[in-house]
């Protein structure tokens, strides 16, 4: 992990020297330092300085996560120095304060250092004038296609243009035209008129994904950003350029013209493609799931997340999702179900009784399962999943909550080390009953032909014995999951569960981070939150009563569990909290 | 607070209500009369004939096309969003969807609906429009058998709604662009 994708690994910060500066009349007191992109310490600036005292500056190319170039001209700001005499000391007025020197030009905020008695004017008639002259400059050659722009909505022109900008154009001549619906790569497109040439987008790829891969040629209006001849721009991390593109530039082809922006109801949730669990927002409407953004978690992802884990929501609303309970593959309720289940799981003998979770489950779930497997004396495993790392965000732990499954007691630190006993267990017929959750198990390894969406980067690798045969000797198969396989089709009880945008729950990233996700979308048919139906069953065959909200759940997981003492539902935040794993 | 209003005190006359109802009845002998005898009917034989509304008239909106015979919406759904009360609903095109009739104007919707049954002529959706795509035209009366029928697809607004010449802007724009491809650049 770079330094620049998280702070979390930082030692706690030195005391740094506060100054102090006044920003339209305001004092404020700000520190001198101030990290930069990269984490590393440098003179605060002007706009870091307008930010924390609330004072907003307009900006293109300036991004608190990427380095400053300085190139949009959109933050330029009035200031003032304290006067110096000629012996070098402050210039006093008459009531005893120092006397201010207003700068005869302009600076652009992004890049000017602050200075002790600085003070900075963003409300002055020439700021308000710059900033229309700025705006009028960008707008020149723009081609105005708000209509058709999956930007528009959430575009920084649009927003500027009404907040600073001039109400009319004055241009009367012909706009330049550049290209449109450059294809740049696999999942970006381009449309060359719509860049302000702030640069972000070539300096996140330069910066922060490592791959130096895009620039801006031609001269003059005819600037255009652009790949190397025959390079298509691909790496893991080419969807964040569309984030940062402050208009309509790059898009993504995977939402262009699918939904506006403005329709998108935004969900906080969490990433499950692998065990960093990036934060994300879910644009959904109406029930459909049209793209994930990262949302800042500087503990995290800062404002990043890879383009496999953006792209991997489809299987949510995939045509084969199971949505009804079935017990020996006839239709039923989930009252009736659940009862019968409870009665069988009861009369079970102790040692009978095998359970294989999963590490895509929420710590809630798989702490309610472990109380089932305390009470049952049950063998239990979870199926772990490798894949490739890389420097920034990719773990190589493809599942969202293997710390999870390893504090509730799921598994042992090593995932997949019980899954031979338990098939042994089966082959012997000691274990009568099998408990899954969101695994297919009769799967072996991965083949070409079976790779879907979901396993396309989440690869079950691990080869283990539990074959649709050695399954089928089992009295009771009971699978819950969400799309129908190979398992579920063995099963005698088929329990229809949620994916993670269809209920809320907390998972524990590869690194500690407990954090909460959100339900975005409705579950299909009868799916019900695996959450919800686990703490029927526990209350059915254990006694024990517990609580029916996700609050109250994760709070008494919070006190049963040691790892996650002291949280609470309402203290994890939007960004979580990093526990000892 | 209720507000009390002060009605005015009706005299004798005016609470027999005979008067009115000999009034009224002076009226309908009136018409009576001018049909038999003067041949000027006062009602309209409604089916056949049909009530020519004023210009300006709110009626039902319908997607026009361009003096090219090319489909001005693009998609925006700026009047999916104000409409009111939810009547109109557009199924964007997507990556891969519908490519629009016109050339350069990259967006096209793949369905344009709007429920007649929940319009309420408001208007907003013609005020909203960026393209001048659709417009509060003079029908004022829709008659179906069923609800769905009366959901109205792109294909049957856009014949109903007939062509409504413009400025063409995307096609302004293309030309401009091509008239660019050349050097030196003719302005």
């Amino acid at each position: 992990m770079s330094t620049a994708a998280t702070t979390e690994t930082k030692p706690a910060a030195p005391a740094i020297e506060k100054i102090k500066v006044k920003i339209d009349g305001r004092e404020i007191e700000v520190p001198r330092l101030t990290a930069d992109w990269s984490g590393k310490l440098t003179p605060t600036t002007m706009i870091q300085a307008c930010e924390l005292a609330k004072t907003d500056v307009p900006h293109y190319c300036y991004h608190p996560k990427l380095p400053v170039v300085g190139n949009c001209r959109m933050c330029l700001v009035e200031y003032g120095m304290p006067a110096l005499g000629p012996d070098r000391k402050p210039v006093m007025n008459a009531d005893g304060t120092p006397k201010i020197a207003k700068m005869p030009r302009p600076a652009i905020a992004c890049a000017t250092p602050l200075s002790p008695g600085m003070e900075i004017y963003t409300k002055t008639p020439a700021v308000k004038q710059m900033r229309e002259g700025v705006l009028e400059s960008l707008l020149i050659n723009h081609p105005l296609d708000c209509p058709i722009c999956d930007q528009a909505g959430e575009c920084k022109l649009q927003e500027y243009s009404v907040d600073y900008g001039q109400s009319a154009s004055r241009f009367v001549e012909a706009k330049v035209h550049k290209p449109k619906a450059v294809d740049l790569g696999p999942r970006i497109m381009l449309d060359a008129e719509r860049c302000i040439l702030c640069t972000r987008c070539i300096r996140f790829t330069r910066d922060i994904a490592k791959d130096d891969a895009l620039g801006i040629i031609n001269r003059g209006s005819y600037n255009t950003i652009s790949t190397y001849p025959g390079m298509p721009f691909d790496n893991n991390y080419t969807l964040n350029t569309v984030d940062v593109c402050p208009v309509g530039a790059l898009t993504s082809k995977d939402f262009r013209f699918q939904m506006r922006a403005w329709f998108l109801k935004e969900t906080k949730s969490v990433c499950t493609s692998c065990a960093t669990g990036c934060s994300i927002l879910i644009g959904s409407r109406e029930e459909k799931i049209y793209r994930y953004t990262p949302r800042d978690n500087d503990a995290v992802n800062a404002s990043w997340m890879c383009d496999a884990g953006r792209l991997n929501y489809k299987w949510i609303s995939r045509e084969d999702r199971l949505k009804d309970v079935l017990v020996r593959g006839q239709k039923s309720t989930w009252p009736a179900a659940l009862n019968e289940l409870s009665d069988k799981l009861k009369k079970a003998p102790a040692g009978s009784v095998a359970i294989i979770a999963s590490a895509r489950q929420t710590n809630e779930e798989l702490w309610l399962i472990s109380k089932l497997k305390a009470k049952l004396g049950a063998i239990s495993d979870s199926i772990p999943r490798v894949g490739e790392a890389d420097k920034l965000l990719v773990s190589a732990d493809k599942n969202p909550n293997t710390n999870g499954a390893r504090l509730t007691g799921i598994c042992f630190t090593e995932m997949g080390i019980n899954l031979q006993k338990i098939a042994d267990g089966i082959e012997q017929g000691k274990i009568k009953v099998l408990i899954v959750f969101g695994e297919n198990i009769a799967k072996h390894g991965v083949s070409n032909d079976r790779l879907r969406e979901r396993e396309t980067i989440s690869e079950v690798v691990d080869e283990h014995g539990l074959t649709p045969a050695l399954l089928a000797k089992l009295e009771t198969l009971v699978v819950s999951d969400i799309h129908a396989n190979e398992t579920t089709r063995l099963a005698h009880y088929v329990l229809p569960g949620c994916a993670h945008a269809e209920k809320r729950g907390t998972f524990t990233s590869g690194k500690g981070r407990v954090q909460k996700f959100m339900k975005a979308v409705e579950a299909p048919g009868d799916a019900r939150a695996e959450w919800e139906f686990l703490h029927d069953l526990v209350h059915n065959v254990t006694g024990q009563n517990g609580f029916v909200t996700i609050e109250g759940l994760f709070n008494q997981m919070a006190r049963e569990v040691p790892a996650f003492s002291g949280l609470t539902w309402a203290a994890l935040g939007d960004t979580g909290v990093t526990v000892q794993i | 607070m209720a507000i009390t209003v002060n009605r005015k005190k009706l005299n004798f006359w005016e609470r027999l209500y005979l008067p009115a109802v000999v009034g009224g009845l002076k009226v309908t002998g009136r018409h009576l009369f001018r049909t038999l005898f003067g041949g000027k009917a006062v009602t309209m034989e409604y089916p056949e004939q049909k009530w020519t509304v004023p210009t300006g008239y709110r009626g039902a909106p319908y997607l026009v096309k361009d003096q090219d015979g090319d489909t001005k919406c693009v998609s925006c759904q700026l009047c999916e969003f104000v409409c009111p009360p939810k009547a109109i609903r557009i199924t964007p095109p997507g990556t891969s969807g519908l490519k629009p009739d016109r050339d350069n104007a990259e967006k096209m919707p793949l369905e344009f609906e709007i429920n007649m049954l929940r319009c309420i002529y408001c208007g907003f959706c013609q005020e909203v429009c960026p393209e001048e795509a659709i417009f509060l035209k003079q029908d004022w009366s829709h008659v179906g058998t069923n609800r769905a029928e009366l959901i109205y697809n792109k294909e049957k607004l856009l014949s109903l709604g007939g062509a409504a010449p413009g400025i063409q802007k995307w096609k302004h724009k293309l030309e401009e662009a091509r008239a660019q491809e050349n050097f030196p650049v003719k302005v």
